[in-house]
């Protein structure tokens, strides 16, 4: 069983995979420059990555703007359309396995590298001759390890700002499902309230989530260097935060396009991509809720 | 299944592109990306492989000869990175991107500005990742595995893992493309289960590629973290654990084995049925085979780890598991041997490096099996045997098959024959240098030899001499190639006819050579009888 085709597409010549090439490489590079630099001399490194950065930015709004412009003139036909949601729908397929690896380090250290130097089944000896006073903790009492990386901290309570998070992301996937459903029945003011509240619910998000990493820094002594709580904590929600954050900037692009009428009821697959990434971004947060907060 | 040929008509904006830069740079065309590929992959791997001679000439004789230790570690690490990520993946990226499009009667590939933007980042990836070694720290010299805290002591360590993104990033994009160019740009009735084995293999290989190389990413972000912001993931001292790192590298490692080997099963199900003359033995015990092999591949990734002191519970599993993998490679090296059984045979230059991969890459699997073995594990682990057994799978293996490919398919590319005789040339002295390279590396490894060391033992001399003069030669060896390839692309008279091989069927062997800028335009109608696999029985 093939595939129907109506025409095929090939799209024209671009220099923008080229110049992202480039900007990516410079960014790259900045980065590594400045994380090496000794202290008080990131000039350099700091300055190539800012200039890489700023490339970066420019670049996807320029690819984007001419895809964009490529969509209104009608040149996706349907077969085009399929090949952008295969493209999405696997990006987010690495995305899972991305954060599957952060995930399992979790889990990996939580089952058995903590029990273990606390001497239980395979590490007895560690622990007989490192560290035989550490006992096998999670949370406050022992997450930083047997030599207290990072100093005594106490963790972020679950049902205060994570709970209402939860319920703000779960909130956010609903109102974006319902602009959905508006945006295939046509009523352009229902989506523009639904989306932007969405985008709104997104940035609330960020505030919160911005407030508990200041909150845990300052009140709680919990830091990146909290032994290895410290580390699967900041890394899971860092990582959540920064896909939450290129999710709100891409609800709210759409949302200025649906305000500029480039969707309708047939041809809206920018707009499904973005809700797609939006329900991923929930789904890893209730993983990180439940095994990152509550347990 | 007739080739409509439709691009005179408005050859303005279909024929290749005069000007250079948009040609090469803003290229939206299979072929010539993936030409890029294959030129981009060939240089690494006489980079990587100029870097292989330095270590078999330092091996030559016991004691220090010509380097100091730490720039002998250096040479090991980037050896392998070079040629895992620089030569062997992208080239069977770019034989991808050229001939998957061919098989499938497509245009183009689905997505062909990402396919532009997958090659492009990995010049600069390996710029950035070469230019380490003329930084004042040294380049990364802690193994390519990057195993903590070893890998953590250098400054490169940062220029690496960064590198490394960017492979995953170009490594990623190209998979998500050849996905959806299989799986959305198939010409009308051609069913999966009609496709060509290589285009099999390169589906389950992307499928492989998307699942893993993120986890990889997550590993080295591991690093950089654990290096630079203070965190402990692979620090006991802080609740961490070094052998996570392993466990996550190694969840990627192992499945990356299978991403090096499986587009090579797929060529060799190509080139086999068309010098045997005989449609290929098993079509879908082989496309299940492949299937098996890339299930299995992500539940045996701790054999790599047997020494490091796992669970006993662990180990078994792990050693069955391994084990197990050995049922659907047999499927596929027995169907390739009944494939050729009452075949009418003829040994061209890639039918002779597909034989040459059955039986060597055979041999790789045995040593294989022999480091499964957990109680045997224990001796062999970080020895030169399995120096030997990598080598036998990646080098008879993967690169024999890739070798064999570009002769296969070359005269589809520049639209003339290579010279056999030269080709021969290259084929009898690779695989006799080659096994004079390797074959002396399992006593090695046996009697004792560890890897990864500038000195050794006298009692390892003869070997050693013997190993490093294999080299020398394989190594030579490989500039004839080079010098078929430019015979073929810019001198050679000799013009290839489409089908180029009397055996040959599929799709790409009814376009004409050289293939022209774009193909299929309009879909071809597909005849089983002109598929490689047309009749499949249910």
């Amino acid at each position: 069983m093939g595939q129907q085709h109506d025409a095929y597409f090939v799209p024209a010549k671009s220099t923008w995979p080229f110049v992202a090439a480039v900007v990516m490489f410079i960014t790259v590079f900045g980065a590594a420059h400045w994380l090496n630099a000794e202290p008080g001399d990131a000039g350099f490194g700091k300055t190539v990555l800012s200039v890489g950065v700023i490339g970066v930015l420019g670049m996807f709004f320029g690819w984007f703007r001419s895809v964009i412009n490529e969509s209104l003139a009608g040149s996706y036909n349907h077969q085009v359309d399929t090949s952008f949601r295969m493209g999405m729908m696997w990006f987010i397929f690495s995305e899972v396995m991305f954060f599957g690896a952060f995930f399992g380090a979790l889990f990996y250290i939580r089952m058995f590298s903590v029990p273990w130097l606390g001497g239980h089944g395979h590490g007895v000896l560690t622990h007989q001759f490192l560290w035989s006073d550490y006992a096998a903790a999670w949370g406050a009492n022992g997450g930083n390890g047997p030599e207290q990386a990072g100093g005594a901290f106490r963790t972020v309570p679950a049902w205060g700002l994570p709970l209402l998070n939860t319920l703000i992301l779960l909130t956010s996937s609903v109102t974006v499902t319902i602009a959905h459903h508006a945006l295939r029945a046509g009523h352009r003011g229902r989506i523009l309230l639904f989306l932007g509240l969405t985008v709104l619910l997104g940035a609330t998000f960020l505030y919160f989530q911005a407030h508990e990493y200041i909150e845990a820094y300052k009140e709680l002594n919990l830091t990146l260097h909290s032994g290895v709580y410290g580390s699967t904590f900041f890394l899971l929600t860092g990582f959540h935060g920064l896909h939450v954050t290129l999710g709100t900037i891409m609800l709210a692009v759409i949302w200025l396009r649906v305000l500029k009428g480039h969707f309708n009821k047939e041809h809206h697959f920018g707009f499904e991509a973005v809700a797609w990434y939006w329900h991923f971004v929930d789904v890893v947060w209730l993983g990180l809720f439940m095994f990152v907060y509550i347990l | 299944m007739s080739y409509a040929a439709t691009h005179d008509q408005h050859d303005d904006h279909h024929g290749a592109p005069k000007s250079f830069f948009q040609r090469w740079f803003m290229s939206t065309n299979h072929k010539d990306i993936g030409t890029l590929y294959l030129i981009f992959s060939l240089t690494m791997f006489f980079i990587g492989g100029s870097f292989a001679m330095l270590i078999r000439a330092e091996l030559f004789k016991p004691g220090m000869q010509l380097m100091q230790p730490y720039f002998f570690n250096e040479l090991t690490t980037m050896h392998a990175l070079i040629m895992i990520f620089g030569a062997i993946m992208p080239a069977f990226v770019g034989l991808g991107n050229w001939m998957i499009p061919l098989m499938v009667g497509a245009p183009d590939m689905a997505l062909p500005r990402m396919n532009n933007l997958s090659f492009w980042i990995l010049p600069f990836a390996f710029l950035l990742m070469l230019s380490t070694l003329f930084l004042p720290g040294g380049g990364p010299a802690g193994g390519w595995t990057m195993y903590p805290p070893l890998a953590l002591q250098t400054d490169s360590l940062a220029y690496v893992v960064f590198a490394i993104h960017l492979m995953g990033i170009s490594s990623i994009m190209g998979a998500i493309n050849i996905i959806a160019t299989i799986l959305n740009m198939r010409a009308p009735g051609m069913d999966l289960l009609k496709m060509p084995v290589f285009v099999w293999s390169w589906l389950i290989t992307a499928f492989l590629l998307i699942a893993v190389m993120p986890v990889l990413a997550g590993a080295v972000t591991m690093l950089l973290t654990d290096k630079y912001f203070g965190t402990n993931f692979f620090n006991p001292g802080g609740g961490g654990d070094p052998v996570l790192y392993q466990h996550i590298f190694w969840f990627f490692g192992h499945p990356e084995v299978y991403i090096m080997i499986l587009p090579a099963f797929g060529i060799i199900s190509e080139i086999v049925p068309t010098f045997a003359r005989k449609p290929i033995f098993g079509y879908k015990a082989m496309v299940f085979a492949i299937a098996c092999i890339a299930f299995l591949s992500f539940i045996v990734w701790a054999h790599h780890m047997f020494a490091v002191g796992l669970p006993l519970g662990a180990e078994i599993f792990f050693m069955y598991a391994t084990m197990l993998i050995s049922v659907p490679t047999g499927v596929k090296v027995f169907n390739w041997v009944a494939t050729m059984w009452g075949g009418s045979m003829t040994f061209e230059t890639p039918m002779l490096f597909a034989l040459a991969f059955i039986i060597l890459f055979t041999i790789g699997g045995f040593s294989g099996l022999m480091l499964a073995l957990v109680p045997a594990d224990f001796q062999y682990h970080d020895t030169y045997f399995v120096v030997a057994h990598f080598h036998y799978v990646l080098v008879t293996g993967a690169l024999f098959a890739i070798i064999g490919s570009a002769y296969y398919w070359m005269p589809k590319w520049t639209g003339h024959m290579y010279n056999e005789f030269w080709g021969k040339v290259h084929f009898w002295n690779s695989v006799i240098w080659v096994n004079v390279l390797f074959f002396p590396q399992h006593f090695l490894g046996l009697a004792g030899m560890p890897r990864r060391i500038p000195d050794y033992n006298v009692a390892f001399a003869n070997f050693n001499m013997i190993s490093s003069i294999g080299g020398f030669l394989f190594g030579a060896t490989q500039l004839i190639f080079v010098g078929v390839v430019i015979h073929c692309v810019f001198f050679s008279k000799k013009k290839a006819t489409d089908r180029v091989w009397e055996g040959a069927k599929g799709l790409e062997w009814t376009v004409p050579s050289p293939a022209p800028h774009h193909t299929f335009e309009v879909p071809p109608v597909i005849n089983d009888d002109e598929l490689a696999h047309g009749h499949v029985n249910d």
